[in-house]
């Protein structure tokens, strides 16, 4: 199977160019993340409405949906970034993977946490077996299992296609995992009162939402990018432009 | 100041302060992390990478 | 064709020779069903309530205890990468390998389940159910269980990291298995839930053989 694929894709195949080319975003995506994160939790801690029921503890959403909505993209991309390792060959993609796999549980674990911390004021529990809290709970096992395996293996070869494979299964019984738990919600705990469902949202308060997804977005590649250039560096070592940008690190 | 009337308002977030600070602060702890770790990583592989340069280098 | 049949007619020999094999995954079904009465309540009331549940965890436990093995001995005595290199097709070992695993630990599971739901007082129109359930639903554990076995078959500490990476996803075979045995004690209807159950099985059964193989190969070669 070889699809023709644009110039660039192959260029990124090159370590060295893409250490290169992120060194030269990161900066813009850093400054892009504080201002986004900045803007949109002022915007959402001071402008936006109290909601009408459930008053200023909706102000959660501003963190919990965005890390929710992350924390699922961030598995995607593991998940593609380790298909096009294994198809292409290319060992950036596998990098990008590896990197990935950690942020993501974190942001999995943000996600749970302020779950469990908005629960408290809207259901009266810490934790409550709702469908979106349990499939996104089920989300950070699939994430430890990746992780596990990514560590186990002495061999770099083999663990990146080792992983590359777990996370593509996961990929596909992401819908189905997620289908259950709900139907299995809709049996156990009929007519709960979901949290994210507005009828309507006002734009004063889906805008600062929009702000911080988007905030969101550029963290993970501001970190991603900073984990995947020191693994290139680290699977690169012995190349003549890496043992340079050692000599002039710090200088 | 915003959809509240005082500063103190706004810190008790109506009566639901624990709960919205609390949600900002483990964000705020799990960026933090992020942040950090990826920081010490880079210093660790700089460190040692360093080291072994020198050795080499002091072999040759 | 032929080759899948010899397949499976040398894994159920070796099978045969290894007794424990089919002993093992059934005592450790029944002993973790006995664990909940003696730990929770022997009311059978309560029993009957939980009995779908505890029986369908107790048997995916058993299933993903032994699904550790499937491939560990071929790949010790070196005869897996024999077989990665001969010419004969290894999505039908691999397929032998996963249906005499079924044989061994779903279908007996399946088997001597009544069993233990007679312990646990489940009303008596939900013994199809959960008998076929089972029978429907255990192939894709032993499916999904081969792909965590072939990706930690060279790890020295495969047993732990196999349950981290499986279990999860069990998670929708046990929710509908034991949405089905409840539907069956209630009497309602099962069909759905069977149906469910079994586009589940085709799903995993077309994917997962690839995916085991493709793991295979990188253990061995690693």
């Amino acid at each position: 199977m070889k699809i023709k694929m644009p110039r660039w894709f192959y260029q990124l195949a090159s370590p060295k160019w893409f250490y290169d080319i992120t060194g030269m975003l990161l900066p813009w995506f850093g400054l892009a993340a504080i201002l986004l994160l900045l803007v949109g939790s002022i915007w959402g801690l001071v402008f936006a409405p109290a909601d009408y029921q459930q008053g200023n503890s909706f102000r959660i959403i501003y963190i919990h949906v965005p890390s929710s909505i992350l924390a699922q993209s961030c598995y995607m991309m593991m998940a593609i970034a380790g298909a096009v390792g294994l198809i292409w060959k290319m060992k950036i993609a596998h990098v990008v993977a590896g990197a990935c796999a950690p942020i993501g549980a974190s942001i999995a674990v943000m996600s749970l946490a302020t779950g469990a911390v908005w629960g408290k004021p809207t259901w009266g529990a810490w934790w409550v077996w709702d469908a979106r809290l349990t499939a996104m709970l089920v989300l950070l096992f699939l994430y430890i299992g990746v992780i596990a395996l990514n560590s186990a293996f002495e061999n770099k070869a083999s663990s990146d296609k080792a992983t590359a494979i777990l996370s593509l299964v996961g990929l596909v019984n992401i819908p189905i995992i997620k289908y259950s738990v709900e139907w299995w919600n809709t049996l156990h705990q009929p007519a709960t009162f979901t949290v994210t469902e507005k009828p309507a949202m006002p734009p004063e308060m889906w805008i600062p939402l929009l702000v911080m997804v988007l905030g969101f977005y550029c963290f993970f590649a501001v970190v991603l990018m900073i984990r995947a250039r020191i693994e290139v560096l680290e699977r690169e070592k012995r190349s003549d432009w890496v043992k340079k940008v050692i000599e002039n690190y710090g200088r | 100041m915003g959809s509240f009337t005082s500063f103190s308002d706004f810190i008790q977030m109506g009566t639901h302060g624990l709960y919205v600070w609390l949600s900002y602060g483990i964000a705020l702890v799990i960026f933090i992390y992020n942040i950090v770790s990826a920081y010490l990583l880079k210093r660790q592989f700089f460190i040692n990478a360093k080291r072994r340069l020198r050795r080499e280098q002091g072999t040759i | 064709m032929n080759f899948l049949l010899s397949a499976i007619k040398r894994e159920l020999l070796l099978v045969f020779r290894r007794r424990n094999d089919i002993i093992n995954p059934l005592a450790f079904f029944l002993m973790v069903a006995v664990l909940f009465p003696l730990g929770v309540s022997p009311d059978p009331t309560f029993l009957s309530e939980v009995a779908p549940g505890v029986i369908w965890v107790a048997a995916l436990l058993a299933c993903l205890l032994s699904v550790d093995g499937i491939f560990r001995s071929d790949y010790e005595d070196g005869s897996l990468e024999q077989m990665l290199v001969s010419s004969e097709s290894l999505l039908a070992l691999v397929l032998a390998k996963v249906l005499t695993h079924w044989l061994v630990s779903g279908f007996c599971l399946a088997i001597i389940s009544p069993l233990v739901a007679m312990m646990f007082f489940l009303p008596e129109q939900g013994y199809f159910a959960l008998i076929v359930s089972l029978l429907i639903g255990t192939p894709t554990l032993s499916l999904m269980g081969a792909i965590g076995a072939a990706l930690t078959v060279a790890l020295r500490k495969g047993g732990v990291l196999i349950s981290l990476l499986v279990l999860p996803l069990y998670i929708p075979v046990l929710i509908f298995g034991a949405g089905t045995v409840q539907a069956g004690a209630m009497g309602l209807a099962i069909q759905g839930y069977l149906a469910l159950l079994a586009a589940i099985l085709v799903l995993s059964l077309m994917l997962a053989p690839f995916a085991i193989s493709a793991a295979l190969k990188i253990s061995v070669r690693s």
